[in-house]
């Protein structure tokens, strides 16, 4: 087995524009579950609204196609009514932390058995490109047309402080070692958080000064900055630059999980 | 052989939940709907099921959805507010064709309103409550007996048609205490499985699909983009969209006289009351202090899909007088289907009608 047997062959093509990092994120997590040697009938997959949101249409096991920031709502009820089944959410920034960020702090509370795989690309991209809760302060969108004038979400920092047993943050660039940390998310008994930040040429890349793809790829790999390597910058008093994400394991502990399976 | 108990018209929900074989409850507090989800707390655990406090009604309702795929027989209660952010996901549900029961202990709205006062203005609401067209099944109690009969009724109608089904009761009723009758079993009608093999959202003669529960292999991708039936988003077929909507309104409104759920009492009368719910008490005492004169009443249990031919059984009826705790709701429906002129006796508040009320706007 590979990741493309989890594909329903029959809906392609997909929907993802020419140079979108959605596909890369798809793969990685299809590539670690089926490391884990789950089945297709004993996993689901639910999502929300938005791109990412639209991956579980293309996996072939049963999914839940939810409303606009409610997946993990959703699959709060499918993990608890049958705990058998290993249940994982695709989400994006839009629907994780701006409508759904309530859902998303409390499941972390719960800390209930669920992975969750966020393809964090800074904007709402289905419709159109506009302003999210992660797109960085300056940012041109279609509704901050003069730069994003707020503050962006750290979904990470979030996740950790609401209590989830794993967090990890990776990129498009990164795939070996997203794929490890969703198996480890996958392994990990409890609420699991992968922020995984996607290029979106066709909505931030064009109006963020990206002419080419491989652009914003490459300043998403350059702005990556390895968790070890911030912490001893932070240990020898060094400036962390706003502009870099923390990349890495940011959390893996063992606090009481809900929904496990038995 | 039966059991008599002495309960809360709330309690007596929960049980009847129970008894139909529920097993997921997923809440969030809200007067006066909470002893429902405080009972649910107690006893799911000892039974193997789930009791879940969500964080917010919308939370709430997609639990219980999710809950729903898993093949579990799943439910919420509510009042006013909560409903109203339940609203997007009772779409998704009607779309999906996801069984589940939703119980509102009707309050005094809009808004905050009167939280511990009964009242019916959700009647339109549930019916038309989330954006589009669909059709849903909505039951009114009227006293603490029915609280318990009609929430096993609703669970049974979900499986049945795939559909929501909502218990309309009101504060008056869910908090009223009275004699109630446990029956040793109650009905269960089963959710029909999907056949092997089948397009997952393809229905069968009556409109309806079978099941294809989570875990059981069948790979279905559910959605609530407009789907064809293989359960595939088809979002811009304009004929596909028309089909679908179509056959989820088709579905309920089609089986209206088997879902319909009434009493008619004395058939040839000339004045005849309509009433749902906590008013019905209100209509048999004025039947019960008037025995010599000749006043009809219909009383629903099934208000909506609403029983169009139930008022044309009065054939001699020259009035409808339709007493509601809102600002008639249901005398409009009413009045769509019966050719004789219909009087709405709304009254808002809180309190019911007084017999005094009802027997004044009767005609000497």
């Amino acid at each position: 087995m590979s990741f493309s047997d989890w594909f329903r062959q029959d809906r392609l093509p997909h929907i993802y524009c020419a140079g979108c990092g959605n596909g890369t994120i798809i793969n990685c997590t299809l590539d670690a579950i089926d490391k884990m040697g789950w089945t297709k009938e004993q996993t689901v997959f639910v999502s929300g609204i938005g791109c990412s949101s639209r991956a579980p249409g293309y996996i072939l096991t049963d999914s839940l196609h939810t409303t606009h920031g409610r997946a993990i709502a959703f699959a709060t009820g499918v993990k608890m009514a049958n705990p058998a089944l290993n249940v994982v959410v695709f989400t994006g920034d839009g629907d994780l932390a701006a409508i759904g960020g309530n859902h998303f702090i409390h499941a972390c509370r719960r800390n209930i058995d669920l992975t969750v795989v966020c393809m964090n690309n800074q904007i709402y991209g289905m419709t159109g490109g506009q302003g999210s809760p992660t797109t960085p302060k300056g940012r041109i969108s279609t509704t901050t047309p003069y730069g994003s004038a707020e503050s962006s979400f750290d979904l990470c920092e979030l996740a950790i402080a609401a209590g989830a047993n794993y967090v990890a943050r990776w990129t498009s660039y990164h795939v070996k070692e997203l794929e490890k940390a969703v198996k480890v998310g996958l392994e990990t008994p409890g609420f699991s958080f992968i922020e995984a930040m996607v290029q979106c040429p066709t909505n931030f890349g064009r109006r963020n000064k990206f002419k080419q793809v491989a652009d914003q790829v490459e300043y998403i790999k350059t702005h990556a900055l390895l968790k070890a390597k911030c912490d001893r910058m932070i240990e020898q008093g060094e400036t962390v630059p706003g502009d870099m994400y923390i990349v890495g394991e940011l959390v893996r502990r063992n606090r009481p999980a809900m929904g496990v399976k038995p | 052989m039966t059991k008599t108990e002495f309960w809360q018209g709330n309690i007596a929900s929960a049980e009847g939940a129970l008894a139909a074989g529920c097993r997921f409850f997923g809440g969030y507090p809200i007067t006066p709907s909470t002893e429902v989800a405080e009972h649910m707390a107690v006893k799911l655990p000892k039974k193997n099921g789930v009791f879940i406090q969500m964080e917010d009604e919308i939370a709430s309702i997609a639990a219980v959805i999710g809950a729903s795929w898993t093949g579990a027989r799943a439910m919420t209660a509510t009042s006013g507010p909560g409903f109203s952010l339940m609203m997007e996901n009772i779409g998704y549900a009607a779309m999906t064709e996801t069984p589940c029961v939703i119980v509102n202990i009707q309050r005094g709205g809009p808004s905050t309103g009167q939280p511990t006062m009964g009242a019916q203005g959700d009647m339109m609401q549930c019916r038309f409550g989330s954006h589009g067209d669909y059709s849903i099944i909505a039951l009114c109690p009227a006293s603490v007996q029915e609280m318990y009969e009609l929430t096993v009724k609703a669970f049974n109608l979900a499986d049945q048609y795939r559909v929501p089904v909502f218990l309309m009761a009101d504060e008056i009723v869910g908090h009223m205490r009275e004699r109630i009758n446990i029956p040793d079993t109650v009905a269960h009608v089963a959710r029909k499985e999907l056949v092997r093999g089948t397009p997952p959202f393809l229905p069968d003669s009556d409109g309806i699909p079978g099941f294809p529960q989570f875990g059981k292999g069948y790979g279905t991708h559910v959605t609530g983009l407009t789907h064809d039936e293989r359960g595939y988003p088809c979002a811009t077929n304009p004929k596909l969209h028309a089909a679908l909507v179509t056959r989820l309104v088709d579905k309920i409104e089609s089986a209206r006289r088997t879902i319909a759920d009434f009493d008619v009492i004395n058939p040839d009368a000339e004045q005849v009351f309509i009433a749902y719910g906590a008013p019905v008490r209100t209509v048999q005492q004025v039947l019960h202090d008037h025995p010599d004169e000749n006043i009809g009443f219909l009383r629903l249990r099934t208000v909506w899909p609403f029983p169009e031919h139930a008022p044309a059984l009065f054939k001699n009826a020259r009035r409808f007088i339709v007493p509601e705790l809102n600002l008639g709701q249901i005398a409009r429906e009413i009045e769509r289907h019966v050719k004789v002129p219909t009087k709405s006796l709304p009254k808002l508040g809180g309190e019911l009608h007084t017999p005094a009320e009802l027997a004044a706007a009767l005609e000497v």
